[in-house]
């Protein structure tokens, strides 16, 4: 392997890590209250609203039922707005994170429904305030499932920003679809999947060793 | 928040009518909506009044509707109608702010604990203290007060999964006892526990409520937790009270079926199973009447079947029978068998003295 292709796969690597972290970060940003509050918000929870749930709920569902390279492409007039450009590592990080957040949301929301009952019960009868048990109570207690959910959300998103490479978006999947595919390097592809499937590895464990700290319901030896 | 600390600094507040209940509950009714649009009730006009300092035990059936009962205290339910009095103020008409602050007063503890198995014991005692506002250095010597006053200071760093059922009720205990509440609520607190662990439960809230004075309502389906720690009892069935009073004497002169049958697995209520087996409605000339003697209290240890025989010429055979303690009172059971000739002679002998009976059946 050429010196010359070392170098472009560490950059590709270097612009897949950063599409994926900043998106990771702005749809955990967006996700997190979004996945409270579709697991709070339903008939007789802690901030009832049914009808907002509902309606959320069905947008959350719209989001994810599209597929991520038609998001891409049906969104293009809004990338541009934000990014200032349909082009580019910047530009791939607009339909990331529309495609992550609500992903990331429903398992925020799916962890956040682990969380025993009792202890809201609990955390009202001694007088804390629903944004209390949702800081207090909820999101610690359901900390190591949120851990667990990012990480799925971060190994997705590392699938997905190989297909951003189709609209120009660089990282690892334009790499392999250029070199790989387009020139006929096999080398090229063999080695874009190695990356890969290094760093969902890497992303996995350091999930799972996250979370398993985190879990204090289990006894550690 | 700068409330003292300690129980001691606490003074009863002046109050016009000394005889107050700190909780009562006037006419108080819940219904559900059902699922097939039938409305569901809960609780029919209660009426309940819990004396300040007092341990008051509610006993039912599952699904007798204590559960919504004990919730209703702390506005966790809303009543369908009636009111909700605590210290004063009607608990079901206040707006959520003010229930927040007045559910500080009223500790609550649980069957499966609810303690946060992301936080320590101590952390777990420490968040409603949090969540009222205390600063940290509070926070701090109240946990460490609360720890010691439950027995746990060596496992103030443990998390609950590291705890035993036991330890955890005390935490739990601890969390309900933090913001120094007036009342502390009960909801099957011992029923996940074995009779041991349930036994030393029962002692700590008995010596909360006579240390710090702390008032307690407590929901159970079990009979032993009545008859050790209770006061006063009422039996809940079908959403109403079906009976209620001293725990003395409801149970050592029952009058409704539901109160008869907690007592039932009791210690001399159950007939052996060659006198159970034969038992019949109507006497026959040769035929023995079976009758149940109710002792209590100072009669409890009178030689009463010796006078019988002595007295009367009766002889009594005597079939089972128990001495045992309701609310640190000794009450004795016996069920003995006696000739059906002679049967009107010993009934009257034994409400001469004082004694309870109960005519079973005969026996041929």
């Amino acid at each position: 392997m050429s010196p010359e292709m070392i170098r472009l796969i560490a950059s590709s690597t270097g612009e897949t890590l950063y599409m994926v972290g900043v998106s990771a970060l702005i749809a955990t940003l967006f996700g997190l209250p979004l996945g409270v509050y579709l697991a709070t918000s339903g008939k007789g929870e802690l901030f009832a609203a049914p009808w907002v749930n509902r309606i959320l709920g069905v947008i959350v569902n719209a989001t994810r039922s599209t597929p991520f390279i038609i998001l891409v492409v049906a969104i293009i007039p809004f990338t541009r707005l934000i990014a200032g450009t349909s082009i580019g590592t910047n530009a791939a990080i607009v339909p990331l994170t529309i495609a992550a957040t609500p992903f990331i949301a429903r398992l925020i929301e799916g962890a956040i429904r682990e969380v025993d009952q009792g202890l809201v019960e609990a955390a009202r009868a001694f007088g804390a305030t629903p944004l209390q048990i949702v800081l207090k109570v909820l999101i610690p207690e359901a900390l190591p499932g949120i851990v667990l959910g990012l990480t799925l959300a971060i190994v997705s998103l590392l699938g997905f920003s190989a297909m951003v490479g189709a609209v120009g978006g660089g990282g690892l999947g334009d790499l392999g679809i250029r070199y790989g595919y387009q020139r006929f390097m096999p080398e090229m592809m063999l080695a874009v999947v190695v990356v890969l499937i290094v760093l969902v590895q890497a992303v996995q464990s350091i999930g799972d060793r996250l979370a398993r700290r985190l879990n204090k319901r289990i006894r550690h030896g | 928040m700068n409330a003292p600390l300690g129980y001691l600094g606490d003074q009863p507040s002046q109050r016009l009518i000394p005889a107050e209940p700190i909780v009562r509950l006037e006419k108080i009714s819940k219904t559900f909506p059902g699922r097939d649009g039938q409305p569901v009730t809960a609780l029919r006009e209660i009426d309940l009044a819990v004396p300040q300092g007092s341990i008051l035990g509610v006993i039912g059936r599952s699904g007798a509707g204590k559960s919504t009962l004990i919730r209703l205290v702390n506005g966790l339910e809303k009543p369908s109608s009636g009111k909700v009095i605590v210290d004063g103020a009607n608990i079901a008409a206040l707006p959520e702010s003010e229930l927040r602050h007045a559910r500080r007063s009223i500790g609550m503890i649980f069957q499966h604990f609810n303690l946060l198995s992301s936080r320590t014991a101590a952390e777990n005692i420490a968040l409603p203290l949090e969540v009222a506002g205390y600063d940290k250095a509070e926070i701090k010597a109240r946990v460490e007060e609360l720890l010691a006053l439950v027995g746990l200071s060596d496992k103030r760093n443990r998390y609950p999964s590291e705890l035993s059922g036991g330890q955890k009720q005390r935490v739990g205990i601890a969390r309900a006892l933090a913001t120094k509440p007036k009342v502390l609520l009960s909801d099957e607190a011992t029923s996940a526990l074995d009779p041991e662990t349930t036994r030393s439960i029962l002692d700590l809230l008995a010596r909360i409520n006579a240390e710090l004075g702390l008032t307690i309502l407590l929901i159970t389906h079990e009979m032993a937790v009545i008859r050790n720690i209770a006061r006063e009892v009422a039996v809940i069935e079908g959403g109403r009270i079906v009976e209620q009073g001293d725990v003395f004497e409801v149970f050592t002169r029952p009058k409704h079926e539901v109160t008869r049958s907690f007592l039932g697995d009791e210690a001399g209520r159950v007939l052996p199973p060659y006198v159970q087996n034969r038992l019949q409605k109507e006497a026959t000339p040769d035929s023995q009447t079976v009758i149940r003697i109710g002792f209590r209290g100072p009669h409890a240890t009178d030689p009463v079947l010796a006078r019988l025989a002595r007295e009367e010429g009766i002889e009594a055979n005597i079939l089972s029978g128990a001495v045992d303690e309701i609310a640190g009172r000794p009450f004795g059971t016996l069920v003995v068998s006696v000739p059906a000739a002679a049967s009107l002679k010993t009934l009257d002998f034994l409400k001469k003295h004082g004694l309870d009976t109960e005519v079973l059946g005969h026996v041929a």
